[in-house]
């Protein structure tokens, strides 16, 4: 198999998250949007990893399950503040929240 | 020179029909106008990244993958939409109005450029996906990796973990 078929796949997963980054305005679609991203530069590494496991290397493999546990503490923390952010405010559409712009 | 059993028919086309449905998944998990609706599609897109993880055979990543993503991840995000009070079905105030009108061309941008450059620096490098040259007991080698030579930033992984925990209780705790 082409290892393009993998990265190609990964990049259309960053791109698609990436858009839903910028177009989506309510909080908890934003973090989902984000684990879209996390989870296609997972595909990456274990691309590369199956790439270079001939070689006995799977340094991939640690890498991803580091950015898994990562994204659970992202997503562990995120979600509090959203739930603070919903509890003051009553709502979690994020361009309300623009007292910081000055 | 090029064997039949280089191609892999079975793991192109396995590869290809999941793919198909991840790329979906995910497009609807941007465009949906129901927050369950994108939560139930990620889970998708999470269940075929974990078949393409079987599929490069990464197995220990693929039930990790399950485990955190699909079985904590997922209900962490659903209990986040319940208790946020998302309207049930349709709601039309989930996107910035006109965003899609710039954020639809970023993205493309960024996906020309990227599967330009894949494709120029990887033209047709190969990896193999079959059982042949697979290396068997690769868990054992992670783990001996994790607790050898990357046992540091698996300590260091354990304290972001302990911080997150403890940093999400103190934001939504309510007194």
């Amino acid at each position: 198999m082409l290892i393009n078929n993998f990265l190609v796949l990964g990049a259309v997963l960053f791109c698609i998250g990436v858009y839903g980054v910028i177009v989506r305005k309510n909080a908890v679609l934003v973090l989902m949007s984000i684990e879209l991203i996390l989870n296609s530069v997972n595909i990456n590494l274990l691309a590369f990893d199956r790439l270079w496991a001939e070689s006995g290397n799977n340094d991939g493999s640690v890498f991803a399950l580091y950015i898994i546990a990562v994204a659970a503490a992202e997503v562990g923390v995120g979600l509090a503040l959203v739930l603070l952010i919903f509890r003051n405010r009553k709502t979690i559409a994020l361009d309300d929240l623009s007292e910081m712009k000055g | 020179m090029m064997l039949a059993s280089d191609i892999q028919v079975a793991q192109n086309i396995g590869f290809g029909i999941i793919a198909a449905v991840m790329v979906l998944a995910a497009i609807r998990v941007v465009t949906s106008k129901n927050v369950v609706h994108a939560a139930l599609s990620l889970i998708a897109v999470m269940a075929g990244a974990a078949a393409q993880y079987l599929l490069l055979s990464a197995e220990f990543v693929a039930v990790t993958q399950v485990l955190v993503y699909i079985g904590a991840v997922m209900v962490l995000f659903l209990f986040g939409v319940m208790l946020t009070r998302a309207k049930l079905g349709k709601d039309v105030d989930l996107d910035n109005k006109g965003a899609w009108a710039y954020g639809a061309p970023i993205a493309l941008l960024m996906l020309g450029v990227m599967v330009y450059v894949l494709t120029k620096g990887f033209k047709d490098t190969k990896i193999s996906v079959s059982g042949k040259g697979s290396n068997v007991g690769q868990n054992s080698l992670l783990s001996d990796k994790i607790f050898s030579s990357y046992a540091l930033p698996f300590w260091a992984l354990s304290f972001v973990l302990l911080a997150a925990v403890i940093g999400a209780i103190v934001l939504a705790r309510k007194d």
